[in-house]
């Protein structure tokens, strides 16, 4: 079973409270944010600093799950829940396919900014 | 009802993450609250402490200080502790959230924040902040800066102790022929400005007063909080109230109306300080002989002709430049030796 890669309830209810034109900019503000929290996830693993790593991770969760991006949320939230402590090397894995459904999420959000 | 969380209420958002500051913002404003925001804790410690908010919506992971270490601040700060705090936040872990509540938060909002949600609770936290600065009004009308402080530290904790300290008991002379003589709104009238005054002289001396009945108060320096020279104060005060007495009678002879007397006792030692009552209501007083000496120097100020009374140990501590007269000893109500009493006069400075 395959989750959409943005849920278009939430996305959709967003919309409604907050107005489709701010949800525009809202979703551009995520996209310039957004490498930033992934850049640092996978600096603040290289470094050691579990602080930062599970900030990074918490920040990505929050922001996945108010755009409707839920699989990007879960592995978010996964990683803020084991943090840095199992294997670098696993944890390494785990970031590529972050980034990947983070372009699958980017595109998604880009196109429904502009519909 | 309708006006509940108004337009009007000043909010603070705090979060590191822009998105969501950008979110809370406008789902804020479009319910008609003017927000604020920081990017962390300490950014919005510094704001908090700049201008008043009326609610706070903070996160908890935060870099440089995060959302707990803000709750501990917040509860520690007199000034802030009254400030409701909505925590939202996306932690996991009931854990979290318990600890928020112990720390003090309002109320727990999970991330994403549901709209309606959101207005619920900032409606019932700005309507319980309301009721509360009511209260908090109603203690600083009736008590003072300190009392009030001294309040909120203790959380009314009832008890006493010993202090050393002057207390002075003041009322004003014929004021019941004075009451049946004029409407009773002149009177009321006549009160609210007498005691405005008399606050004003006691409170820039450092007293603080505890009692009003009628035309009478009594005020204390040096309890709740510790006054240097507060026989000194207390004199000082008296002397004041005496002056703007004088200039309140020149204001009112022009107005056509009788002049007012005022008879002012003080006496100094220990007593026992703290709050009597019950849980429910109590007020902050004095206890103890030096009270009753007070109390009875200031019925004598009619027999005397005079206008301040002050006892041995109070005169002792004034500086030479006071003007005393020595009344020699009196007798006193509820005391078995005759008590030394002495007369301050006025027209100078103490």
């Amino acid at each position: 079973m395959t989750q959409a890669t943005i849920d278009q309830t939430t996305f959709n209810e967003l919309k409604a409270t907050a107005g489709a034109d701010f949800v525009s900019e809202l979703v551009g503000t995520f996209l310039a944010e957004a490498p930033a929290m992934l850049a640092d996830l996978r600096s603040a693993l290289a470094a050691g600093d579990a602080d930062r790593f599970r900030r990074a991770a918490h920040s990505l969760k929050s922001n996945s799950n108010t755009f409707g991006a839920l699989t990007l949320g879960a592995l978010a939230k996964n990683l803020e829940l084991t943090g840095i402590a199992p294997a670098a090397a696993a944890k390494g894995a785990t970031l590529d396919s972050l980034d990947a459904e983070y372009a699958r999420v980017a595109t998604a959000l880009k196109e429904l900014a502009r519909g | 009802m309708a006006e509940l969380g108004a337009p009007g209420s000043r909010l603070l958002v705090v979060d590191d993450n822009k998105v969501n500051r950008l979110l809370l913002t406008r789902s804020l404003e479009l319910q008609g609250h003017r927000v604020a925001t920081a990017e962390n804790g300490r950014v919005a410690l510094e704001m908090m402490r700049k201008d008043p908010f009326d609610l706070v919506l903070l996160d908890m992971e935060m870099p440089e200080m995060d959302g707990f270490q803000v709750l501990e601040q917040i509860f520690k700060d007199p000034v802030l502790r009254g400030l409701p705090v909505i925590v939202t936040s996306s932690l996991e872990g009931v854990d979290s959230v318990v600890r928020c509540v112990e720390l003090g938060a309002e109320d727990y909002l999970p991330k994403p924040v549901n709209p309606v949600l959101l207005k619920a609770r900032i409606g019932a936290s700005l309507e319980k902040k309301r009721l509360q600065d009511q209260l908090k009004e109603m203690v600083r009308r009736f008590a003072t800066p300190e009392v009030a402080q001294d309040l909120q530290t203790s959380g009314f904790a009832l008890g006493g102790k010993r202090v050393y300290a002057s207390v002075m008991f003041s009322d004003i002379r014929g004021f019941t022929p004075l009451v049946e003589s004029q409407p009773p709104e002149e009177t009321i009238d006549l009160l609210n400005t007498y005691y405005t005054l008399m606050f004003d002289a006691i409170s820039s001396h450092g007293g603080v007063v505890n009692q009003m009945i009628g035309d009478g108060l009594m005020a204390i320096f040096g309890a709740p909080l510790p006054l240097p020279d507060h026989e000194a104060c207390a004199v000082r005060a008296a002397l004041e109230m005496i002056e703007l007495v004088g200039m309140f009678n020149a204001e009112r002879a022009a107005a056509g109306k009788p002049e007012i007397r005022i008879g002012i006792g003080i006496a100094s030692g220990e007593m026992v300080a703290g709050y009597a009552g019950t849980s429910k209501r109590a007020t902050y007083t004095c206890i103890g002989d030096t009270v009753n000496l007070a109390a009875r120097l200031e019925t004598h100020t009619k027999t005397a002709g005079r206008a301040i009374l002050v006892d041995g140990a109070t005169r002792a501590k004034l500086p030479e430049r006071v003007a005393i007269e020595a009344l020699g000893p009196v007798e006193i109500k509820g005391k078995a030796n005759a008590v030394d009493v002495f007369s301050v006069n006025l027209g100078q400075s103490a």
